[in-house]
Protein backbone atom coordinates (compact mmCIF):
# COMPACT_ATOMS: atom_id res chain seq x y z
CA UNK A 1 0.00 0.00 0.00
CA UNK A 2 2.68 2.42 1.13
CA UNK A 3 4.91 1.33 -1.69
CA UNK A 4 2.14 1.88 -4.24
CA UNK A 5 1.51 5.34 -3.00
CA UNK A 6 5.17 6.12 -3.14
CA UNK A 7 5.44 4.87 -6.70
CA UNK A 8 2.55 7.12 -7.62
CA UNK A 9 4.35 10.15 -6.24
CA UNK A 10 7.48 9.20 -8.10
CA UNK A 11 5.64 8.80 -11.36
CA UNK A 12 4.19 12.28 -11.10
CA UNK A 13 7.63 13.80 -10.63
CA UNK A 14 9.36 15.46 -13.54
CA UNK A 15 12.72 13.81 -13.50
CA UNK A 16 11.89 10.40 -12.13
CA UNK A 17 15.13 10.64 -10.16
CA UNK A 18 13.53 12.19 -7.15
CA UNK A 19 12.66 10.28 -4.02
CA UNK A 20 13.67 6.90 -5.29
CA UNK A 21 15.13 5.57 -2.09
CA UNK A 22 18.54 5.21 -3.62
CA UNK A 23 19.44 5.69 -7.23
CA UNK A 24 22.71 3.84 -6.93
CA UNK A 25 21.27 0.61 -5.58
CA UNK A 26 19.97 -1.71 -8.21
CA UNK A 27 19.25 -5.08 -6.69
CA UNK A 28 19.47 -6.95 -3.44
CA UNK A 29 22.91 -8.41 -4.10
CA UNK A 30 24.35 -5.01 -4.96
CA UNK A 31 22.75 -3.64 -1.82
CA UNK A 32 24.31 -6.35 0.29
CA UNK A 33 27.71 -5.81 -1.35
CA UNK A 34 27.43 -2.09 -0.72
CA UNK A 35 26.41 -2.64 2.85
CA UNK A 36 29.34 -4.97 3.51
CA UNK A 37 31.80 -2.68 1.76
CA UNK A 38 30.55 0.22 3.83
CA UNK A 39 31.10 -1.78 6.99
CA UNK A 40 34.53 -2.84 5.86
CA UNK A 41 35.49 0.77 5.08
CA UNK A 42 34.21 1.95 8.47
CA UNK A 43 36.11 -0.83 10.22
CA UNK A 44 39.35 0.13 8.50
CA UNK A 45 38.70 3.84 8.98
CA UNK A 46 38.19 3.31 12.71
CA UNK A 47 41.54 1.50 13.04
CA UNK A 48 43.25 4.17 10.96
CA UNK A 49 41.92 6.89 13.24
CA UNK A 50 42.94 4.99 16.38
CA UNK A 51 46.46 4.69 14.97
CA UNK A 52 46.63 8.47 14.43
CA UNK A 53 46.84 8.92 18.18
CA UNK A 54 48.40 5.65 19.31
CA UNK A 55 49.18 6.75 22.88
CA UNK A 56 45.73 8.04 23.58
CA UNK A 57 44.09 5.00 22.01
CA UNK A 58 46.32 2.69 24.00
CA UNK A 59 45.59 4.61 27.21
CA UNK A 60 41.85 4.21 26.73
CA UNK A 61 42.27 0.53 25.86
CA UNK A 62 44.35 0.06 29.00
CA UNK A 63 41.69 1.61 31.21
CA UNK A 64 39.20 -0.79 29.65
CA UNK A 65 41.65 -3.66 30.17
CA UNK A 66 42.17 -2.87 33.85
CA UNK A 67 38.43 -2.64 34.44
CA UNK A 68 37.90 -5.99 32.71
CA UNK A 69 40.86 -7.72 34.35
CA UNK A 70 39.70 -7.14 37.95
CA UNK A 71 36.58 -9.33 37.83
CA UNK A 72 38.44 -11.78 35.58
CA UNK A 73 41.20 -12.19 38.16
CA UNK A 74 38.61 -12.83 40.85
CA UNK A 75 36.95 -15.34 38.55
CA UNK A 76 40.25 -17.16 38.05
CA UNK A 77 40.83 -17.19 41.82
CA UNK A 78 37.41 -18.67 42.56
CA UNK A 79 37.75 -21.17 39.72
CA UNK A 80 41.07 -22.37 41.11
CA UNK A 81 39.75 -22.64 44.66
CA UNK A 82 36.83 -24.69 43.35
CA UNK A 83 39.27 -26.95 41.57
CA UNK A 84 41.28 -27.25 44.76
CA UNK A 85 38.16 -28.14 46.76
CA UNK A 86 37.21 -30.96 44.43
CA UNK A 87 40.57 -32.74 44.33
CA UNK A 88 40.78 -36.28 45.75
CA UNK A 89 43.41 -35.44 48.34
CA UNK A 90 41.06 -32.94 49.90
CA UNK A 91 37.91 -35.02 49.88
CA UNK A 92 35.71 -35.68 52.82
CA UNK A 93 37.01 -38.30 55.16
CA UNK A 94 35.21 -39.87 58.09
CA UNK A 95 37.50 -40.98 60.88
CA UNK A 96 35.97 -43.74 63.03
CA UNK A 97 37.52 -44.39 66.45
CA UNK A 98 36.90 -47.95 67.66
CA UNK A 99 36.46 -49.19 71.22
CA UNK A 100 39.78 -50.21 72.77
CA UNK A 101 38.24 -53.54 73.61
CA UNK A 102 37.30 -54.40 70.06
CA UNK A 103 38.88 -57.62 68.84
CA UNK A 104 40.61 -58.08 65.51
CA UNK A 105 37.81 -60.35 64.27
CA UNK A 106 35.05 -57.92 65.23
CA UNK A 107 36.87 -55.10 63.45
CA UNK A 108 37.25 -57.13 60.27
CA UNK A 109 33.54 -57.96 60.37
CA UNK A 110 32.64 -54.28 60.84
CA UNK A 111 34.92 -53.29 57.99
CA UNK A 112 33.22 -55.77 55.65
CA UNK A 113 29.72 -54.64 56.65
CA UNK A 114 30.66 -51.01 56.12
CA UNK A 115 31.84 -51.73 52.59
CA UNK A 116 28.32 -52.93 51.79
CA UNK A 117 26.98 -49.42 52.36
CA UNK A 118 26.40 -47.86 48.91
CA UNK A 119 27.62 -44.46 50.12
CA UNK A 120 31.03 -45.75 51.16
CA UNK A 121 33.81 -46.09 48.65
CA UNK A 122 36.61 -47.48 50.80
CA UNK A 123 37.53 -48.30 54.38
CA UNK A 124 41.10 -48.20 55.56
CA UNK A 125 42.10 -49.85 58.83
CA UNK A 126 44.78 -48.38 61.04
CA UNK A 127 45.54 -50.52 64.12
CA UNK A 128 46.33 -48.90 67.45
CA UNK A 129 49.98 -49.94 67.04
CA UNK A 130 50.20 -48.33 63.60
CA UNK A 131 48.63 -45.19 65.02
CA UNK A 132 51.15 -45.09 67.83
CA UNK A 133 54.07 -45.55 65.44
CA UNK A 134 52.82 -42.74 63.20
CA UNK A 135 52.28 -40.45 66.17
CA UNK A 136 55.71 -41.19 67.53
CA UNK A 137 57.31 -40.38 64.20
CA UNK A 138 55.41 -37.22 63.43
CA UNK A 139 54.91 -35.59 66.81
CA UNK A 140 58.37 -35.94 68.26
CA UNK A 141 56.86 -37.00 71.61
CA UNK A 142 58.23 -40.52 71.30
CA UNK A 143 60.07 -40.34 74.65
CA UNK A 144 56.94 -39.42 76.56
CA UNK A 145 54.98 -42.23 74.93
CA UNK A 146 57.57 -44.73 76.10
CA UNK A 147 56.76 -43.76 79.66
CA UNK A 148 53.22 -45.06 79.22
CA UNK A 149 52.42 -48.65 80.19
CA UNK A 150 50.05 -49.35 77.41
CA UNK A 151 49.01 -47.86 74.05
CA UNK A 152 46.38 -45.17 74.75
CA UNK A 153 45.39 -44.86 71.08
CA UNK A 154 42.33 -46.63 69.74
CA UNK A 155 42.27 -48.45 66.41
CA UNK A 156 40.90 -46.29 63.62
CA UNK A 157 38.90 -46.82 60.40
CA UNK A 158 39.27 -44.17 57.70
CA UNK A 159 36.11 -44.08 55.61
CA UNK A 160 36.14 -42.55 52.15
CA UNK A 161 32.61 -41.74 50.96
CA UNK A 162 31.56 -42.32 47.34
CA UNK A 163 32.54 -39.61 44.84
CA UNK A 164 28.92 -38.54 44.21
CA UNK A 165 27.96 -38.01 47.84
CA UNK A 166 31.13 -36.56 49.29
CA UNK A 167 30.01 -32.95 48.77
CA UNK A 168 26.48 -33.68 49.91
CA UNK A 169 26.50 -32.76 53.57
CA UNK A 170 23.05 -34.32 54.19
CA UNK A 171 24.21 -37.77 53.13
CA UNK A 172 27.45 -37.45 55.07
CA UNK A 173 25.55 -36.33 58.16
CA UNK A 174 23.16 -39.29 57.93
CA UNK A 175 26.02 -41.69 57.37
CA UNK A 176 27.89 -40.43 60.39
CA UNK A 177 24.90 -40.62 62.71
CA UNK A 178 24.30 -44.20 61.52
CA UNK A 179 27.93 -45.03 62.27
CA UNK A 180 27.72 -43.51 65.75
CA UNK A 181 25.02 -46.00 66.75
CA UNK A 182 27.21 -49.04 66.09
CA UNK A 183 28.36 -50.84 69.22
CA UNK A 184 32.04 -51.12 68.32
CA UNK A 185 32.41 -47.42 67.49
CA UNK A 186 33.26 -45.07 70.32
CA UNK A 187 33.44 -41.82 68.38
CA UNK A 188 33.59 -40.43 64.87
CA UNK A 189 35.01 -37.30 63.33
CA UNK A 190 33.90 -35.81 60.05
CA UNK A 191 36.17 -33.28 58.44
CA UNK A 192 33.50 -31.85 56.17
CA UNK A 193 33.33 -28.52 57.97
CA UNK A 194 36.28 -26.94 56.18
CA UNK A 195 34.88 -28.02 52.84
CA UNK A 196 31.53 -26.44 53.70
CA UNK A 197 33.33 -23.26 54.67
CA UNK A 198 35.31 -23.27 51.44
CA UNK A 199 32.13 -23.69 49.47
CA UNK A 200 30.48 -20.85 51.39
CA UNK A 201 33.47 -18.63 50.66
CA UNK A 202 33.29 -19.57 46.99
CA UNK A 203 29.60 -18.70 46.91
CA UNK A 204 30.47 -15.26 48.31
CA UNK A 205 33.25 -14.99 45.73
CA UNK A 206 30.86 -15.77 42.91
CA UNK A 207 28.50 -13.04 44.02
CA UNK A 208 31.44 -10.69 44.28
CA UNK A 209 32.45 -11.49 40.69
CA UNK A 210 28.96 -10.62 39.50
CA UNK A 211 28.79 -7.41 41.50
CA UNK A 212 32.27 -6.24 40.60
CA UNK A 213 31.75 -7.40 37.03
CA UNK A 214 28.51 -5.46 36.66
CA UNK A 215 29.96 -2.28 38.16
CA UNK A 216 33.13 -2.41 36.10
CA UNK A 217 31.26 -3.36 32.92
CA UNK A 218 29.21 -0.23 33.43
CA UNK A 219 32.50 1.64 33.88
CA UNK A 220 33.83 0.30 30.56
CA UNK A 221 30.56 1.29 28.92
CA UNK A 222 30.94 4.84 30.24
CA UNK A 223 34.65 5.14 29.36
CA UNK A 224 34.15 4.02 25.78
CA UNK A 225 30.98 6.08 25.39
CA UNK A 226 32.79 9.17 26.63
CA UNK A 227 35.82 8.62 24.39
CA UNK A 228 33.61 8.10 21.37
CA UNK A 229 31.62 11.20 22.21
CA UNK A 230 34.83 13.25 22.27
CA UNK A 231 35.82 11.76 18.91
CA UNK A 232 32.42 12.71 17.53
CA UNK A 233 32.68 16.25 18.85
CA UNK A 234 36.07 16.70 17.21
CA UNK A 235 34.53 15.64 13.91
CA UNK A 236 31.52 17.92 14.23
CA UNK A 237 32.13 19.68 10.94
CA UNK A 238 32.51 16.43 9.03
CA UNK A 239 29.22 15.16 10.46
CA UNK A 240 27.47 18.33 9.31
CA UNK A 241 28.90 18.07 5.80
CA UNK A 242 27.93 14.40 5.54
CA UNK A 243 24.42 15.28 6.67
CA UNK A 244 24.22 18.02 4.05
CA UNK A 245 25.17 15.70 1.20
CA UNK A 246 22.57 13.14 2.28
CA UNK A 247 24.37 10.78 4.66
CA UNK A 248 21.98 8.86 6.89
CA UNK A 249 22.41 8.73 10.64
CA UNK A 250 23.45 5.09 10.46
CA UNK A 251 26.11 5.97 7.89
CA UNK A 252 27.49 8.63 10.24
CA UNK A 253 27.18 6.38 13.25
CA UNK A 254 29.00 3.40 11.76
CA UNK A 255 32.68 4.46 12.03
CA UNK A 256 32.10 5.57 15.62
CA UNK A 257 30.52 2.24 16.48
CA UNK A 258 33.63 0.55 15.14
CA UNK A 259 35.81 2.88 17.20
CA UNK A 260 33.97 1.67 20.32
CA UNK A 261 34.20 -1.89 19.04
CA UNK A 262 37.98 -1.67 18.65
CA UNK A 263 38.49 -0.11 22.08
CA UNK A 264 36.52 -3.03 23.52
CA UNK A 265 38.35 -5.69 21.51
CA UNK A 266 41.82 -4.33 22.29
CA UNK A 267 40.84 -3.75 25.92
CA UNK A 268 39.50 -7.31 26.24
CA UNK A 269 42.63 -8.84 24.73
CA UNK A 270 44.87 -6.68 26.94
CA UNK A 271 42.86 -7.69 30.01
CA UNK A 272 43.34 -11.34 29.12
CA UNK A 273 47.08 -10.73 28.75
CA UNK A 274 47.16 -8.98 32.14
CA UNK A 275 45.43 -11.92 33.83
CA UNK A 276 47.67 -14.42 32.04
CA UNK A 277 50.80 -12.50 33.05
CA UNK A 278 49.80 -12.31 36.72
CA UNK A 279 48.92 -16.01 36.70
CA UNK A 280 52.32 -16.83 35.27
CA UNK A 281 53.92 -14.68 37.95
CA UNK A 282 51.87 -16.46 40.65
CA UNK A 283 52.34 -19.98 39.34
CA UNK A 284 55.84 -20.58 40.82
CA UNK A 285 55.02 -19.82 44.47
CA UNK A 286 51.70 -21.65 44.13
CA UNK A 287 53.38 -24.77 42.77
CA UNK A 288 55.97 -24.57 45.55
CA UNK A 289 53.21 -24.25 48.14
CA UNK A 290 51.37 -27.21 46.63
CA UNK A 291 54.55 -29.28 46.71
CA UNK A 292 54.87 -28.66 50.43
CA UNK A 293 51.41 -30.17 50.80
CA UNK A 294 52.41 -33.13 48.59
CA UNK A 295 49.96 -31.86 45.99
CA UNK A 296 50.37 -31.61 42.24
CA UNK A 297 47.97 -28.67 42.16
CA UNK A 298 48.62 -26.13 39.40
CA UNK A 299 46.96 -22.81 38.64
CA UNK A 300 44.46 -22.89 35.80
CA UNK A 301 44.26 -19.87 33.49
CA UNK A 302 41.47 -18.43 31.36
CA UNK A 303 42.53 -20.29 28.24
CA UNK A 304 41.40 -19.67 24.68
CA UNK A 305 37.75 -19.70 25.67
CA UNK A 306 38.48 -17.00 28.24
CA UNK A 307 40.23 -14.88 25.61
CA UNK A 308 37.27 -15.22 23.26
CA UNK A 309 34.82 -14.39 26.01
CA UNK A 310 36.75 -11.33 27.20
CA UNK A 311 37.17 -9.96 23.69
CA UNK A 312 33.47 -10.57 23.02
CA UNK A 313 32.44 -8.87 26.27
CA UNK A 314 34.74 -5.94 25.52
CA UNK A 315 33.44 -5.62 21.97
CA UNK A 316 29.82 -5.77 23.12
CA UNK A 317 30.32 -3.13 25.82
CA UNK A 318 32.26 -0.94 23.38
CA UNK A 319 29.54 -1.14 20.75
CA UNK A 320 26.80 -0.37 23.26
CA UNK A 321 28.70 2.54 24.80
CA UNK A 322 29.51 4.01 21.40
CA UNK A 323 25.98 3.53 20.12
CA UNK A 324 24.46 5.31 23.08
CA UNK A 325 26.95 8.20 22.93
CA UNK A 326 26.63 8.72 19.18
CA UNK A 327 22.87 8.36 19.02
CA UNK A 328 22.41 10.86 21.82
CA UNK A 329 24.80 13.31 20.21
CA UNK A 330 23.78 12.89 16.58
CA UNK A 331 20.42 14.54 17.04
CA UNK A 332 22.14 17.60 18.46
CA UNK A 333 24.49 18.03 15.49
CA UNK A 334 22.37 19.54 12.75
CA UNK A 335 23.57 21.81 9.96
CA UNK A 336 22.64 25.45 10.49
CA UNK B 1 10.18 21.85 -10.06
CA UNK B 2 10.13 24.07 -6.98
CA UNK B 3 6.88 25.60 -5.82
CA UNK B 4 6.44 27.97 -2.87
CA UNK B 5 2.79 28.32 -1.81
CA UNK B 6 2.14 31.07 0.76
CA UNK B 7 5.24 30.11 2.71
CA UNK B 8 5.85 31.87 6.02
CA UNK B 9 8.66 31.23 8.42
CA UNK B 10 8.76 32.69 11.90
CA UNK B 11 11.64 31.71 14.18
CA UNK B 12 11.00 30.93 17.85
CA UNK B 13 12.76 34.21 18.66
CA UNK B 14 9.86 36.02 16.98
CA UNK B 15 11.78 37.03 13.88
CA UNK B 16 9.60 36.79 10.77
CA UNK B 17 12.08 35.57 8.13
CA UNK B 18 9.63 34.83 5.31
CA UNK B 19 6.13 36.19 4.91
CA UNK B 20 3.49 34.71 2.61
CA UNK B 21 5.95 33.88 -0.15
CA UNK B 22 4.71 32.32 -3.42
CA UNK B 23 6.62 31.58 -6.62
CA UNK B 24 7.54 28.70 -8.89
CA UNK B 25 10.70 27.51 -10.61
CA UNK B 26 10.39 25.45 -13.77
CA UNK B 27 12.69 22.50 -14.49
CA UNK B 28 16.07 23.50 -15.92
CA UNK B 29 15.48 27.13 -15.06
CA UNK B 30 18.32 29.25 -13.69
CA UNK B 31 17.17 31.94 -11.27
CA UNK B 32 18.89 34.50 -9.02
CA UNK B 33 17.72 35.17 -5.50
CA UNK B 34 18.71 38.63 -4.32
CA UNK B 35 18.08 40.93 -1.40
CA UNK B 36 19.91 42.51 1.49
CA UNK B 37 21.33 40.32 4.17
CA UNK B 38 18.52 39.42 6.51
CA UNK B 39 15.95 39.59 3.73
CA UNK B 40 15.36 35.84 4.01
CA UNK B 41 17.61 34.37 1.29
CA UNK B 42 19.33 31.93 3.64
CA UNK B 43 16.06 30.90 5.24
CA UNK B 44 14.62 30.17 1.82
CA UNK B 45 17.56 27.93 0.94
CA UNK B 46 17.36 26.23 4.33
CA UNK B 47 13.71 25.39 3.72
CA UNK B 48 14.69 23.77 0.42
CA UNK B 49 17.42 21.78 2.17
CA UNK B 50 15.00 20.72 4.91
CA UNK B 51 17.26 22.32 7.47
CA UNK B 52 14.21 24.31 8.55
CA UNK B 53 10.47 23.75 8.25
CA UNK B 54 8.05 26.52 7.22
CA UNK B 55 5.67 27.81 9.89
CA UNK B 56 2.85 27.82 7.36
CA UNK B 57 2.33 27.24 3.67
CA UNK B 58 3.18 24.49 1.24
CA UNK B 59 6.56 23.83 -0.29
CA UNK B 60 6.51 21.40 -3.21
CA UNK B 61 9.70 20.05 -4.74
CA UNK B 62 9.31 17.86 -7.79
CA UNK B 63 5.64 17.43 -6.89
CA UNK B 64 6.31 16.31 -3.33
CA UNK B 65 5.19 18.24 -0.28
CA UNK B 66 8.24 18.77 1.90
CA UNK B 67 6.10 19.00 5.04
CA UNK B 68 5.26 15.34 4.61
CA UNK B 69 8.83 14.08 4.46
CA UNK B 70 9.64 12.08 7.54
CA UNK B 71 12.87 12.84 9.39
CA UNK B 72 14.33 9.50 8.41
CA UNK B 73 13.72 10.32 4.73
CA UNK B 74 15.54 13.66 4.86
CA UNK B 75 18.96 12.22 3.81
CA UNK B 76 17.40 10.57 0.75
CA UNK B 77 15.73 13.85 -0.17
CA UNK B 78 18.99 15.77 0.18
CA UNK B 79 20.72 13.44 -2.27
CA UNK B 80 18.61 15.06 -4.97
CA UNK B 81 19.94 18.53 -4.26
CA UNK B 82 23.42 19.84 -4.83
CA UNK B 83 24.46 22.73 -2.64
CA UNK B 84 27.31 25.18 -3.08
CA UNK B 85 28.12 27.00 0.13
CA UNK B 86 29.67 30.40 0.56
CA UNK B 87 32.17 28.97 3.04
CA UNK B 88 32.69 25.90 0.80
CA UNK B 89 32.14 23.37 3.64
CA UNK B 90 35.15 21.36 2.49
CA UNK B 91 36.86 18.74 4.61
CA UNK B 92 40.56 19.39 5.04
CA UNK B 93 41.37 15.96 6.46
CA UNK B 94 41.10 14.37 3.01
CA UNK B 95 42.12 14.91 -0.60
CA UNK B 96 40.30 16.84 -3.30
CA UNK B 97 39.16 13.53 -4.78
CA UNK B 98 37.73 12.28 -1.49
CA UNK B 99 35.87 15.55 -0.91
CA UNK B 100 34.09 15.21 -4.24
CA UNK B 101 33.48 11.49 -3.66
CA UNK B 102 31.59 12.09 -0.40
CA UNK B 103 28.05 12.44 -1.84
CA UNK B 104 28.58 9.26 -3.88
CA UNK B 105 30.02 7.40 -0.91
CA UNK B 106 27.07 8.15 1.34
CA UNK B 107 24.67 7.05 -1.41
CA UNK B 108 26.46 3.73 -1.82
CA UNK B 109 27.91 3.97 -5.31
CA UNK B 110 30.30 1.31 -6.62
CA UNK B 111 34.00 2.27 -6.29
CA UNK B 112 34.57 2.17 -10.06
CA UNK B 113 31.54 4.38 -10.65
CA UNK B 114 32.77 6.77 -7.94
CA UNK B 115 36.18 7.12 -9.63
CA UNK B 116 34.60 7.76 -13.02
CA UNK B 117 32.10 10.34 -11.79
CA UNK B 118 34.50 12.18 -9.49
CA UNK B 119 37.01 12.61 -12.31
CA UNK B 120 34.26 13.76 -14.67
CA UNK B 121 33.13 16.37 -12.12
CA UNK B 122 36.70 17.52 -11.42
CA UNK B 123 37.35 17.78 -15.15
CA UNK B 124 34.26 19.98 -15.57
CA UNK B 125 35.55 22.48 -13.00
CA UNK B 126 39.16 22.22 -14.22
CA UNK B 127 40.66 20.61 -11.13
CA UNK B 128 41.44 17.17 -12.53
CA UNK B 129 45.20 17.62 -12.06
CA UNK B 130 44.72 18.45 -8.36
CA UNK B 131 42.72 15.41 -7.26
CA UNK B 132 45.42 14.15 -4.87
CA UNK B 133 46.02 17.51 -3.20
CA UNK B 134 44.62 18.64 0.10
CA UNK B 135 41.97 21.32 -0.55
CA UNK B 136 43.58 23.59 2.07
CA UNK B 137 46.34 24.55 -0.38
CA UNK B 138 43.87 25.51 -3.12
CA UNK B 139 43.09 29.16 -3.85
CA UNK B 140 39.70 30.66 -3.00
CA UNK B 141 38.42 30.26 -6.54
CA UNK B 142 39.67 26.68 -6.72
CA UNK B 143 38.01 25.85 -3.42
CA UNK B 144 34.75 27.26 -4.73
CA UNK B 145 35.07 25.17 -7.89
CA UNK B 146 35.78 22.14 -5.76
CA UNK B 147 32.59 22.86 -3.83
CA UNK B 148 30.71 22.99 -7.13
CA UNK B 149 32.23 19.69 -8.26
CA UNK B 150 31.01 18.09 -5.05
CA UNK B 151 27.56 19.62 -5.47
CA UNK B 152 27.07 18.20 -8.96
CA UNK B 153 29.00 14.92 -8.83
CA UNK B 154 25.86 12.87 -8.13
CA UNK B 155 23.94 14.70 -10.91
CA UNK B 156 21.20 16.20 -8.78
CA UNK B 157 18.15 17.67 -10.54
CA UNK B 158 18.39 20.77 -8.35
CA UNK B 159 21.44 22.93 -7.61
CA UNK B 160 21.35 25.56 -4.88
CA UNK B 161 24.16 28.07 -4.38
CA UNK B 162 24.55 30.46 -1.45
CA UNK B 163 26.75 33.45 -2.38
CA UNK B 164 28.96 31.30 -4.60
CA UNK B 165 30.95 34.31 -5.78
CA UNK B 166 31.11 36.02 -2.40
CA UNK B 167 34.88 36.27 -2.12
CA UNK B 168 35.83 36.12 -5.79
CA UNK B 169 36.85 38.80 -8.27
CA UNK B 170 34.75 39.59 -11.34
CA UNK B 171 36.64 37.32 -13.69
CA UNK B 172 36.40 34.28 -11.42
CA UNK B 173 32.73 35.07 -10.72
CA UNK B 174 31.95 35.05 -14.41
CA UNK B 175 33.76 31.73 -14.74
CA UNK B 176 31.66 30.20 -11.95
CA UNK B 177 28.45 31.55 -13.49
CA UNK B 178 29.47 29.98 -16.78
CA UNK B 179 29.70 26.64 -14.99
CA UNK B 180 26.22 27.05 -13.52
CA UNK B 181 24.83 27.87 -16.94
CA UNK B 182 26.31 24.69 -18.33
CA UNK B 183 24.51 22.64 -15.69
CA UNK B 184 21.32 24.50 -16.42
CA UNK B 185 21.66 23.58 -20.09
CA UNK B 186 21.75 19.86 -19.25
CA UNK B 187 18.47 20.11 -17.31
CA UNK B 188 19.45 21.11 -13.78
CA UNK B 189 17.27 23.65 -11.98
CA UNK B 190 19.66 26.24 -10.53
CA UNK B 191 18.87 28.74 -7.77
CA UNK B 192 21.64 31.17 -6.84
CA UNK B 193 21.42 33.43 -3.82
CA UNK B 194 23.66 36.48 -4.21
CA UNK B 195 23.85 40.18 -3.45
CA UNK B 196 26.20 40.85 -6.34
CA UNK B 197 23.83 43.10 -8.34
CA UNK B 198 26.33 43.79 -11.13
CA UNK B 199 26.65 40.10 -11.81
CA UNK B 200 22.88 39.59 -11.74
CA UNK B 201 22.15 42.38 -14.20
CA UNK B 202 24.93 41.25 -16.55
CA UNK B 203 23.46 37.74 -16.81
CA UNK B 204 19.96 38.88 -17.80
CA UNK B 205 18.23 35.97 -16.08
CA UNK B 206 15.07 35.85 -13.95
CA UNK B 207 15.54 37.47 -10.54
CA UNK B 208 13.61 36.94 -7.33
CA UNK B 209 14.17 39.87 -4.99
CA UNK B 210 13.35 39.47 -1.33
CA UNK B 211 12.64 42.37 0.99
CA UNK B 212 11.92 41.73 4.66
CA UNK B 213 10.71 38.24 3.87
CA UNK B 214 8.35 39.13 1.05
CA UNK B 215 8.79 38.93 -2.70
CA UNK B 216 9.56 42.48 -3.90
CA UNK B 217 10.34 41.66 -7.50
CA UNK B 218 10.02 38.63 -9.81
CA UNK B 219 11.28 38.87 -13.39
CA UNK B 220 14.07 40.41 -15.47
CA UNK B 221 16.68 42.43 -13.57
CA UNK B 222 15.70 46.05 -13.08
Amino acid sequence: MMRNRRRKIESTSHSGLFFSKDVARKNLLDQLKNYLRNHYLSLIDAIRRLSFEPLQSLATSFVVAIALSLPSTLYVAVMNLEKLGSRTETTTLITVFLEITASQLEIEKLQKSLLLDPNIASVKYISSQQGLDEFRMESGFGDILQMLDENPLPAVLLIQPQEIVKHNSDVIEKLSSKLKKKALISDIQVDIKWLQRLQAILAVGERLIFMLGAVLAFGVFIIIGNTVQLALESRNHEVIVVKLVGGTNSYIRRPFLYTGFWYGVIGGALAWALVAASLYWMSFPVTRLAELYQSSFQLKGLGFFGLTAMVAIGAGLGLMGAWLAVTRQLVAIEPE
Amino acid sequence: MIQFNKISKRYPSGHQALNDLSFELKPSEMVFLTGHSGAGKSTLLKLLMLMEKPTSGQLLVDGKNLNRIHRSQVPYYRRNIGVVFQNHQLLFDRSVFDNVALPLLVSGFQPREIGRRVRAALDKVGLLDKEKMNPIILSGGEQQRLGIARAVVHKPPILLADEPTGNLDTELSAEIMGLFQKFCEVGVTVLIATHDTDLVSSMGLRVLKLEKGTLAHDGQPI
